[in-house]
C-alpha cells in the first residue's frame, strides 16, 4: 500500500493503464492517507473515486475550497458560506474529471484565499509537513500540505499573488501559477478577479503539465479564459543549452533569508552547468508591485465579496432587525479579521475622490510592471528569483504584522501583475533564521505568457539536475 | 422677475427584447410565476461569471444606429457597486466613462450617451406604503434582474413638458421599429426618467436640477414635469433655491415626494469590471447594425406628408404605431386611385372609430384585411356606394371581416345610380315638407336639412348627399 503512494501521478496513470495496479486500491490507498490527516488540511474527504478514465484515469486530486463542487460544501474557507452546497461544478474541476481524475477532499484554505500563512482560514491554520508548528504557506496551504504530506498525489489551488507558488515553496513541492486566462476562473469563487488564476501543485514538473494539460482551455463561460494555444505536452528537455534567465537586477538590495539566498545562487549555478546564461535585467517597477496589488486586489475583493448578504445562501445573522441590520450582523460576524481588513482597505480605494490616487495609480504601476516584463523577455527566456523570501515560518510568528505577512509575496505579485506564468520548483533546504531543522526552499521561475510548455521544459531539466529528494520526516520535524 | 425657461433632460432605460438575459442564459419573461427564470449566474451565486449576450450588443447597436450615435470602437463594462436585495452580485454591471454610443440625435433633440447594463430584480415590498421604509416584509422577483437594458441620456435640449412627452413617444416609436424591445410603460420595458430645472430665460447656466422618477406613462411623464417644473418656479419667485434631489412621483394625486437620502447617499464605487473583456464591435456587425435599420418613424412621417400629401397630425397618428403605419401604406397602395390622403383619413378616422368601438384592437390585427379596406374606400370614392353605407360596411368588416362587395350586395347598399328614381324620392320628400320647402325657397339653406334626411330616411342612407341636395335646389329654384 504505502508503494502506491510513492508513484507520481504520471507513473500511477501508467500503472493502471498497464492494469499492474487496481483503480479501487490506488483510491483507497489515497483515501487512508487523506484520513490520517493530522495537518487540518482537509475539510472534506471523498468516499469514493477513482473510476475514471483518461489521461488522468484513476487519480485522486485534492482541490482547494475555492472551487465550487456540485452537492458537496464549499466554503472558501470562510464561516459566511458554512453548509453553501454550490449548484455547479467548477470548470477546472469538470475538465479533471473529464480527464479521469477524481476529488480526493476539499482542502483548508485561508479566507476567500487572502492570506500567506494559511491562519486565516475560519476552520483553524493548516500545519506544515515538515514542521507542525511552522506554516504551509497560503493561501493555497491545504493543497500544497496533502501533497508534501503525503496526503494526496496531486492536487489543484489558486494564485493571486503567490497562492500556489509560496506555499508550493514552503511546502517542498512543484506550484504552477499559469498565464492569466489559460484555465476557465468559472466556479472559482472570486477574490481578485483580475488576478486569480487556477494551477497544480505537484510533486514534480511532470505531473504538474499533466493537470495543466486536463485543465487549461478556453471556457465560453469565462470571458477572459483563452487557453493555451497548442496545448501542453509532458516536459522531456534535459539541459538548458542557449536558455537566457536574468536576474532581476533589485534582488540584491532585499531581505533575503541567508540560507534561501544560498539555495538560490546554488541553484544558478546548476543552470549554468546545464548550458543556460545567467545576466541581471532591469526590472525596476516590480518593488512597487506589493503596494499596487495591495490596492487592486482588495478593491476587487471589496466588490466580489459584497454579495455575501446572508439572503440567498450560506450563513444568515441579525433577522431581527432590519435590512440592513441583518446585512451587517451577517458580514461582522461571517468574514474574519484579514478579509474585513481588505474590504475595508479595497472600499478606500475605489471610493469617490480617492479613486484615482489609489486605484488608478496601482493599475499605471502595474502596467509598467508588465512593460518591465516585456523589456526583460525582449532579451531573455526566463526570470528567475526565490520564490519566498524566506522558509516556513513559525505559526502566529506574522500574524500581528500584516506587513511583515504580505512581504511574504513580494517576489510573486509581479508575475501576477503582469498576468504570466510562474512555477515554483524545490531547490534544496535551508536553516530557517533562528535556527532549527533544514526546511524546503522554492525556486521561482516565470516566462512570457503562454509559453508554459518552455517554462515546463525548462523546470523539468532543471528539477533532474537538481534531484530534490528530501521529504517531511527525513529531519527532525514532522 | 424673468421669466424662467424650463430645461429638461430625459434618461430612458430600454428593456431590450432577447431570448436570454445580458449575462446569462435565463429566459426573459413578464408574468411568469416568481424566480423560475433563474440560476446560479443571475442569483449571483459564489463563484459565477457573466458572458456577453450577443443579441443584446446587437440590438443596442441598432439603437445607436438609430439615434445616429458614434459607437465606441472599445467601450467597457464597470461595476456600479451597491447594497440592495434587488442586486444580488451588489454590484450592476453598467458602463461608466466608456459608454457603447455618444454624440447622436433623434429629430431636434440631441443624444448624450447610449450604453449597455443589466436591470435589477424587481422587489415587492408588503404594507401600506409600497416603499421599503415602514414594510414589514419585501419579496424579491429575481425573473427580471439580468435583462439586457440600454439607457439612453439626452442632452437638456427640452424646453416644455408638452416637448418631453411628444418627444419621448417619438423615442418609442423608434425604438418599436427596430423590432428591439416591447417599449411598453405600464409593465416597464419602457421607463423615463427626467432631469428637470429652470433657468432665467435666454441664460446659458443651466439651474439646479431635480431627478424625477415612477411615471409610468407619458401623460404622467409630462404631469410630472409640469409639477416640477410649477414647484420649482413658485420656489425660486419666492426667493428660494432648488436642492438638487431625486423625487418620486405619486400617479394616484400627481404629487412629488423625495426619496429617502438614506437610499440615495450612494458612493458607486465604479472600476472596471474584471470579468469581461472590453466590448470592440466589429465592422461587419457595425455595418449590420446600418444596413438592418428600417425607414424610421421620423423619415416616415417626412414621405407621408411631401410624397403622400397626408396631413401632418394624420400622419403623425400613422407612424406612432409601426404595424398601423404598415397598414396604411398596404391599404394605399390597394387602393388603386385613390388619393394616399383620403386612405389615412380612413386609417386614423373611421377605422380607428369603429375598432375602439368593437375592443381598441390595432388596425394591422383586426379582421378588416387592408385590400377590403381599400375597396371600401375606392367604392365610397367613385360613389358607388355612400359615405354613411360606408360606414356600414366598416361595422361589418370589423366584426365579421370578409369582402366588402359581397357585404354591399347582401345588405343592399349599392348607391342609387337612377337618377329618374332619385328625383321621384326627392320630388315626394319636397311634397311632404312643404314648410321647409318654402323656407328654402326663401334663401334659408339650413332649411334644406329636413328635405335630405326624409331622403336619405326613404333611400336607407343609399343616396348620394351631394347629387340629394344638388336636386331638390333644382326642383325648388333655390
Amino acid at each position: 500500500m504505502g508503494e502506491l503512494l510513492e508513484l507520481s501521478v504520471a507513473q500511477a496513470v501508467a500503472r493502471i493503464e498497464a492494469g499492474e495496479v487496481s483503480r479501487g486500491e490506488y483510491f483507497a490507498a489515497w483515501r487512508q492517507a487523506a484520513a490520517g490527516d493530522e495537518l487540518n488540511a482537509y475539510l472534506w474527504r471523498a468516499e469514493e473515486g477513482g473510476e475514471g478514465e483518461g489521461a488522468l484515469g484513476g487519480i485522486p486530486v485534492a482541490v482547494k475550497d475555492l472551487f465550487c463542487t456540485d452537492g458537496v460544501e464549499t466554503t472558501a474557507g470562510s464561516r459566511i458560506l458554512e453548509g453553501h452546497r454550490p449548484l455547479y461544478t467548477a470548470t477546472a474541476v469538470r475538465k479533471l474529471a473529464e480527464a479521469g481524475a477524481s476529488v480526493l477532499g476539499k482542502t483548508n484554505m485561508d479566507e476567500f484565499a487572502m492570506g500567506s500563512s494559511n491562519e486565516n482560514s475560519a476552520y483553524g491554520p493548516v500545519l506544515n509537513p515538515w514542521d507542525r508548528e511552522r506554516v504551509p504557506g497560503g493561501s493555497s496551504g491545504g493543497s500544497a500540505a496533502v501533497v508534501g504530506g503525503r496526503l494526496a498525489p496531486c492536487a489543484i489551488g489558486t494564485d493571486t499573488g503567490g497562492s500556489i507558488r509560496q506555499p508550493a515553496a514552503l511546502c517542498g513541492i512543484v506550484g504552477l501559477k499559469p498565464t492569466y486566462g489559460a484555465i476557465s476562473r468559472y466556479g472559482m469563487i472570486a477574490f481578485a478577479s483580475s488576478l486569480d488564476q487556477c494551477g497544480p501543485l505537484t510533486r514534480d514538473v511532470t505531473d504538474a503539465a499533466l493537470l495543466l494539460a486536463a485543465m487549461q482551455g478556453r471556457d465560453p463561460c469565462d470571458s477572459t479564459s483563452v487557453g493555451i494555444e497548442g496545448g501542453v505536452e509532458a516536459p522531456r528537455r534535459e539541459d538548458l543549452a542557449g536558455l537566457r534567465f536574468a536576474v532581476p537586477a533589485e534582488l540584491a538590495h532585499d531581505a533575503i533569508e541567508p540560507g534561501v539566498r544560498e539555495v538560490f545562487e546554488a541553484t544558478l549555478k546548476r543552470i549554468e552547468e546545464l548550458g543556460g546564461e545567467i545576466a541581471e535585467a532591469p526590472l525596476p517597477h516590480a518593488e512597487h508591485g506589493i503596494s499596487a496589488y495591495y490596492v487592486i486586489a482588495p478593491a476587487e475583493a471589496s466588490s466580489n465579496l459584497a454579495r455575501y448578504d446572508g439572503v440567498r445562501y450560506g450563513i444568515r445573522k441579525g433577522e431581527a432587525g432590519d435590512l440592513i441590520e441583518m446585512y451587517e450582523t451577517t458580514r461582522a460576524e461571517g468574514f474574519g479579521e484579514e478579509v474585513k481588513r481588505r474590504i475595508m482597505l479595497g472600499t478606500y480605494a475605489l471610493s469617490s475622490g480617492y479613486y484615482e490616487a489609489y486605484y488608478g495609480r496601482a493599475q499605471k504601476v502595474r502596467t509598467k510592471i508588465a512593460e518591465d516584463y516585456a523589456a526583460a523577455f525582449a532579451r531573455f527566456d526566463f526570470v528567475v528569483t526565490p520564490t519566498s523570501p524566506s522558509v516556513a515560518f513559525r505559526l502566529g510568528e506574522k500574524t500581528d504584522d500584516p506587513l511583515a505577512m504580505y512581504m511574504n509575496d513580494f517576489f510573486t505579485v509581479p508575475m501576477s501583475l503582469a498576468g504570466i506564468p510562474a512555477i515554483s520548483i524545490p531547490a534544496g533546504l535551508a536553516t530557517p533564521n533562528g535556527g532549527g531543522p533544514e526546511l524546503p526552499v522554492g525556486f521561482q521561475i516565470a516566462a512570457p505568457a503562454f509559453a508554459e510548455q518552455r517554462l515546463l521544459d525548462a523546470a523539468y531539466a532543471l528539477e533532474r539536475a537538481i534531484g530534490f529528494e528530501a521529504r517531511p520526516g527525513d529531519g527532525a520535524g514532522g | 422677475m424673468a421669466e424662467l425657461e424650463a430645461v429638461i433632460g430625459l434618461e430612458i432605460h430600454v428593456q431590450l427584447s432577447t431570448r436570454t438575459k445580458m449575462f446569462c442564459g435565463c429566459e426573459l419573461s413578464f408574468g411568469d410565476e416568481p424566480n423560475v427564470h433563474t440560476c446560479p449566474v443571475c442569483l449571483a451565486h459564489p463563484g459565477v461569471l457573466p458572458v456577453p449576450n450577443e443579441e443584446a450588443i446587437r440590438y443596442a447597436l441598432k439603437i445607436a444606429a438609430a439615434l445616429e450615435c458614434e459607437v465606441a470602437p472599445r467601450s467597457i463594462f464597470h461595476r456600479k457597486n451597491y447594497f440592495y436585495p434587488d442586486n444580488p452580485k451588489a454590484y450592476q454591471i453598467s458602463q461608466y466613462d466608456l459608454p457603447l454610443a455618444v454624440n447622436g440625435r433623434l429629430g431636434e433633440i440631441r443624444i448624450h450617451r447610449a450604453h449597455l447594463e443589466e436591470d435589477a430584480a424587481k422587489t415587492i415590498h408588503l404594507g401600506e406604503s409600497g416603499r421599503i421604509h415602514g414594510s414589514g416584509a419585501s419579496l424579491v422577483d429575481f425573473n427580471r434582474g439580468g435583462t439586457p437594458l440600454v439607457e439612453i441620456v439626452t442632452e437638456p435640449d427640452l424646453r416644455s413638458a408638452a416637448e418631453a412627452a411628444t418627444w419621448a413617444r417619438l423615442l418609442r416609436t423608434t425604438v418599436r421599429q427596430l423590432g428591439v424591445s416591447d417599449v411598453n410603460m405600464e409593465e416597464g420595458s419602457l421607463r423615463v426618467d427626467a432631469n428637470v430645472s429652470v433657468r432665467a430665460a435666454g441664460s446659458e447656466r443651466l439651474g439646479t436640477k431635480t431627478e424625477l422618477k415612477n411615471m409610468n406613462s407619458f401623460r404622467f411623464l409630462e404631469r410630472g414635469i409640469e409639477a416640477e417644473l410649477a414647484r420649482q418656479r413658485e420656489l425660486i419667485g419666492a426667493g428660494g433655491t432648488v436642492v438638487q434631489e431625486t423625487l418620486h412621483f405619486h400617479p394616484e394625486d400627481g404629487s412629488l415626494t423625495p426619496l429617502r437620502s438614506k437610499e440615495e447617499a450612494h458612493d458607486y464605487r465604479y472600476f472596471p469590471e474584471p470579468d469581461l473583456v472590453p466590448l470592440a464591435p466589429t465592422e461587419a456587425m457595425l455595418r449590420e447594425a446600418r444596413e438592418s435599420l428600417p425607414e424610421l418613424p421620423e423619415a416616415r412621417l417626412r414621405r407621408y406628408g411631401e410624397e403622400m400629401g397626408v396631413a401632418e397630425d394624420v400622419a403623425t397618428v400613422l407612424v406612432a404605431d409601426p404595424d398601423t403605419a404598415d397598414y396604411f401604406e398596404r391599404v394605399a397602395a390597394a387602393a388603386g386611385g385613390v388619393e394616399p390622403r383620403v386612405v389615412a383619413n380612413w386609417v386614423t378616422g373611421e377605422l380607428a372609430a369603429a375598432l375602439r368601438g368593437d375592443g381598441g384592437e390595432s388596425a394591422a390585427a383586426s379582421k378588416v384585411e387592408p385590400e377590403a379596406l381599400a375597396t371600401l374606400v375606392a367604392m365610397v370614392q367613385e360613389k358607388k356606394i355612400s359615405h354613411g353605407s360606408g360606414k356600414a360596411v366598416l361595422a361589418a368588416l370589423v366584426a365579421e371581416g370578409g369582402d366588402p362587395l359581397a357585404i354591399v350586395e347582401r345588405e343592399g347598399l349599392a348607391q342609387i345610380s337612377d337618377s329618374g328614381e332619385l328625383e321621384s324620392i326627392v320630388a315626394a320628400a319636397v311634397d311632404a315638407n312643404p314648410d321647409a320647402a318654402e323656407q328654402v325657397r326663401a334663401g334659408n339653406q339650413k332649411a334644406i336639412g329636413a328635405i335630405v334626411g326624409a331622403v336619405m330616411k326613404e333611400t336607407k342612407g343609399r343616396a348620394d348627399g351631394g347629387e340629394v341636395n344638388r336636386l331638390i335646389r333644382a326642383k325648388l329654384g333655390a
